[in-house]
């Protein structure tokens, strides 16, 4: 009786229908363990032995995967393992009790949550290593990103980015000021172990407001008594730089572990097909550090990482008032370009982003287990514009974001009928905008208190049905001091609604002192049905709640690089989403296929529109204000992945999203364009695991967006003109080559060799999600060697 | 549960006690808040054409000055000056406009029927002009509109652009303002 029924055909690798199979026997009598657990920590799920012992887990990609076996009467066993192909593997469990109770077996899956699970192992992101977390995200597909230019890449989950979604770092709740459209996350994709998407109850503890989905980044899984690590070298023609990126982990018997990880990244001006992106360089640095302690029924640990990023922004992006931007939109060129060079000038971002963690957690034979963990987060934001004078070096915008969390969860009950998890949180953050800019601050100061309770459970009510639910509570109180423009306060009707904010007045400004509470309520519930060899279905419904972000409350100025004037509104409320995703997938060992359609209805949808046009001495700039509607988004994601043959394989994935304005009645700004993914690969694995991946990727033109065109009266001209900032870019295709080998050496040490040809074509192109398509094409052709030794 | 009880008292503290200390306003700076241009005749009265919003980008427009008309036929000594008057007192932006004339250039464009040529005065330190001194030349009686740009960053060796054309210009716009001009 084999009672596997694991199945992921639908992971993020070209090839992952690979099967790990085999044995539980004891070490010392060499007997079979009948009904030991076999569990997959970068996929969180596992199988349960047979009564002889045997086990089968399917749908494992070409990576390296951290395995812990465990029996109920043995020490678990945790290991690493590299699958290269289907493999076989007896694993062995040190036996201390003499007699093997009957055991009944509940649960089969161990841990298949209802909602959509996408993971995404170490291989395919360090193929990423020189690019950004948003642009590896893209591999799952239904995800995409917002980017401004090349380097500022943000990620998007069915069509929601920024504050919709919650990235989980290490455990860690980021927070990096993600309220700016041109806010890349603050995250060295090069010391993550693993990324997944969750969705549905399992997200909650991460938070409540995820209305987009949660993106949790994973530490490497801890191995007891190794010692490993890599040293990896990318280099592109495109942007004449690249990465280099090394770690080493080492742990003792005794649990102790380290592991310290460092990059550095640097690209000089991009090319378009046509000319060189003027000013489109990064210089990247990350390092972290993992220590700690990891016994078997008790642990702590200590995480700390350090981000830190000079960012050039394309030079013809930043204009002065409207009739630049009528000026660039009719040229189809860059209105400043230069040739190539590192240097990264004005205008600039400069990031930095601490993070540190304590963790301490214990667990018991009944597979409960507490930790309670303290973490501390400082960003420091410094955007540079350009300015003349005394100013030149000067910041535009100078943040200063703090956060202190501190929470405790628990799991309850693992061997009940409802395994169960709570947690709790608080949470304090405060921003501090310095004054020495010399310009109206961005984003006032503030200080946030967050306080959260979770709790969420699973049953499994059959061997072929799972259902999960979790409920979560965050109350939020911002409390934020701001100088109004006095004329800005009585024209936005402040001076009526608000006048009790008000704790001082000069002569043109006007200090305010508002403060909100937020109550938000988030409810996940779900489930998954499997039948046969490999269907399964899942469905999920979640309610979130989202409270508005200090930039949809605050804002109040020129946006420079949009050319516009944008304003918060203190009246602003929280936005509520109803979320129901579902998902079905079958197949056959040849192929395999999913659907997974979503609907969010969100009430309260908090968007960013045109409201008129304001003059000033630059001339005319049009007036953005933030405003809520009811929206509707709805979409479908269908994958396939085929097996030819025993080399050749494909993958095809289309995503399609549709996102409408309700009350407007009209569609929604940055919604993704139907995408078409299609891949053909080729893999030899007698020959140093020779595999070849050719990569067609179809974008359709949006048909679908807002008309936010507007009229604007141009003094050159004399005329009324129409700006055209709506229509979206025509589609483009795109291909991409990838070719990559290992080379094998003693004792496990090997050396990857990897080269990857993008834009193969050297197409150009526009795209609808970059804010810089006004200005610029795409990247043209790039040609990317890759060498990775690891031990 | 029992660990949790001197946890949450010590976050109900530290509740109670955070506060935002009071920032400090800013007066933006390197703000340009007018723009004046003088035209001085030989004999008779000046003319000045001024543009200001103290306000910067918030909701009230520039208040948009002339202080009278043109002679037909008349030769004006023009400067322009650029000034931050929300600071006390006025700063001056013209003297940094002048110190990196070479990466800024003020440009006179003609609207409407106006009859009058400009000629730029000055020079930066690779020979361009940068316009903050120019003679007006009027010609017959006429109106029409005088849009003065102040482009930062411009391309001065592109076609036209140093004999006042902003056609080919590029850069960025730091100050864009049209004046109604009545010539008689």
């Amino acid at each position: 009786m084999l009672i596997s029924i694991g199945f992921n055909g639908f992971a993020q690798k070209e090839a992952c229908h690979y099967s790990l199979s085999g044995s539980v026997i004891d070490e010392h009598d060499q007997s079979n363990l009948a009904y030991a657990t076999v569990y997959v920590q970068e996929l969180n799920r596992g199988v349960v032995a047979d009564s002889t012992g045997y086990y089968s887990l399917d749908g494992l990609c070409q990576e390296t995967y951290t395995i812990t076996v465990s029996h109920v009467s043995c020490e678990p066993v945790t290991l690493r393992l590299e699958i290269k192909g289907n493999t076989e593997k007896t694993l062995l469990l040190e036996h201390h009790i003499e007699a093997l109770k009957a055991l009944t077996i509940v649960g089969l899956e161990l841990s298949e949550p209802s909602a959509i699970q996408e993971h995404m192992g170490l291989n395919t992101l360090e193929r990423y290593g020189s690019a950004s977390l948003g642009d590896a995200l893209k591999e799952i597909t239904g995800l995409s990103s917002l980017n401004t230019g090349k380097t500022l890449v943000k990620p998007m989950v069915q069509g929601l980015y920024g504050s919709r979604i919650v990235i989980v770092n290490q455990g860690v709740r980021l927070q990096d000021m993600e309220w700016g459209e041109e806010h890349a996350p603050n995250v060295d994709i090069n010391s993550a172990g693993g990324v997944q998407l969750v969705k549905g109850a399992e997200a909650l503890q991460y938070g409540g407001d995820a209305i987009g989905g949660t993106i949790v980044i994973n530490a490497t899984p801890f191995v007891p008594d190794t010692l490993y690590g890599k040293a990896a070298l990318q280099a592109s023609s495109n942007g004449r730089g690249g990465l280099v990126n090394a770690d080493v982990f080492k742990s003792s018997a005794s649990g102790w572990f380290t592991k310290i990880q460092g990059s550095l990244k640097r690209f000089g001006d991009f090319k378009a097909p046509d000319y060189y992106l003027s000013n489109s360089g990064i210089f990247e640095k990350g390092i972290s550090l993992h220590t700690g302690r990891n016994q078997s029924n008790r642990g702590f640990d200590l995480y700390y990482s350090l981000y830190d990023a000079e960012i050039a922004i394309l030079r013809a992006s930043h204009i002065g008032n409207i009739d630049d931007l009528v000026t660039a939109i009719n040229s189809q060129q860059p209105q400043i370009m230069s040739d190539f060079d590192y240097e990264i000038g004005l205008p600039k971002q400069e990031v930095t982003h601490h993070l540190a963690r304590l963790n301490y957690f214990r667990s018991y034979e009944s597979g409960n287990r507490w930790q309670v963990q303290y973490d501390f987060q400082f960003n420091r934001r410094l955007e540079f514009d350009v300015r003349v004078g005394d100013d030149r070096d000067k910041p535009v915008i100078d943040l200063e974001l703090t956060t202190h969390t501190l929470s405790g969860d628990l799991d309850l009950n693992q061997k009940g009928q409802f395994p169960s998890k709570v947690g709790l949180l608080y949470r304090i953050q405060e921003n501090f905008a310095d004054p020495d800019t010399g310009i109206k601050r961005l984003v006032p100061n503030y200080i946030r208190y967050e306080l959260g309770g979770f709790i969420t459970t699973r049953h499994q009510l059959s061997p072929f049905w799972l259902l999960d639910a979790g409920i979560r509570y965050d109350f939020n109180r911002i409390e934020a001091k701001k100088w109004y423009e006095t004329s800005r306060w009585i024209e936005r009707g402040y001076d009526t609604d608000f006048g009790d904010f008000v704790s001082e007045v000069l002569e043109n400004q006007i200090l305010v002192n508002p403060q909100f509470d937020f109550h938000n309520v988030s409810v996940s519930v779900g489930g998954v049905h499997h039948w046969g060899d490999k269907g399964k279905i899942r469905f999920n419904y979640t309610l979130a709640q989202r409270a508005p972000n200090p930039s949809e409350l605050f804002s109040d100025g020129l946006h420079q690089s949009a050319s516009r004037i944008e304003l918060g509104d203190l009246r602003i409320e929280q936005e509520t989403s109803h979320k129901i995703g579902a998902s079905i997938a079958s197949g056959t060992n040849r192929w395999s296929w999913e659907i997974a359609p979503y609907l969010n209805h969100i009430n309260g949808f908090i968007l960013l529109e045109p409201e008129g046009v304001e003059q000033t001495i630059r001339g005319a700039f049009p007036v953005w204000e933030y405003q809520q509607t009811d929206a509707r988004i709805w979409g479908v994601d269908v994958r396939a992945v085929v097996s030819w043959h025993d080399n050749w394989g494909s993958d095809h994935s289309y995503s399609y999203i549709h996102g409408q304005d309700i009350m407007g009645d009209r569609p929604l700004i940055n919604m993704v364009p139907p995408k078409f993914r299609n891949r053909l690969t080729f893999t030899l694995p007698q020959w140093h695991q020779l595999q070849i991946r050719l990569e067609s990727i179809y974008n359709f033109e949006q048909n679908r967006y807002p008309n936010n065109d507007f009229e604007v009266f141009l003094p050159i001209t004399g005329e009324l003109q129409e700006v055209d900032i709506s229509t979206p870019p025509p589609g483009y295709h795109l291909l991409n080559l990838w070719v990559n080998t290992t080379f094998n050496f003693k004792r496990q040490n090997e050396m990857q060799v990897g080269l990857a040809i993008e834009n193969l074509l050297n197409t150009s192109y526009r795209d609808y999600l970059n804010r810089q398509r006004f200005f610029t094409d795409e990247p043209g052709v790039n040609f990317q060697l890759s060498l990775k030794y690891s031990f | 549960m029992r660990t949790w009880t001197p946890t949450i008292l010590y976050l109900a503290l530290f509740m109670a006690c955070g506060t935002v200390e009071d920032p400090d306003p800013i007066n933006q700076e390197e703000v340009i808040t007018t723009v004046r241009v003088t035209l001085t005749p030989s004999s008779g009265p000046q003319v000045i054409l001024q543009s200001q919003d103290l306000d910067g980008v918030g909701p009230n427009p520039p208040v948009v000055s002339v202080s009278g008309n043109l002679v037909a036929g008349s030769s004006y000594a023009g400067t322009t000056e650029f000034l931050d008057e929300s600071q006390n007192p006025a700063e001056d932006i013209s003297s940094e406009v002048e110190e990196e004339g070479d990466e800024h250039q003020i440009f006179y464009q003609l609207g409407g029927n106006a009859q009058f040529s400009i000629t730029y005065q000055d020079q930066d330190s690779e020979g361009n002009p940068i316009g903050l001194t120019f003679d007006l030349q009027t010609g017959t009686a006429s109106e029409g509109t005088l849009l003065v740009t102040l482009r930062h960053q411009p391309d001065k060796s592109a076609p036209g652009v140093s004999q006042g054309d902003i056609t080919n210009a590029g850069g960025e716009t730091d100050v864009a303002q049209s004046f109604e001009i009545i010539i008689q």
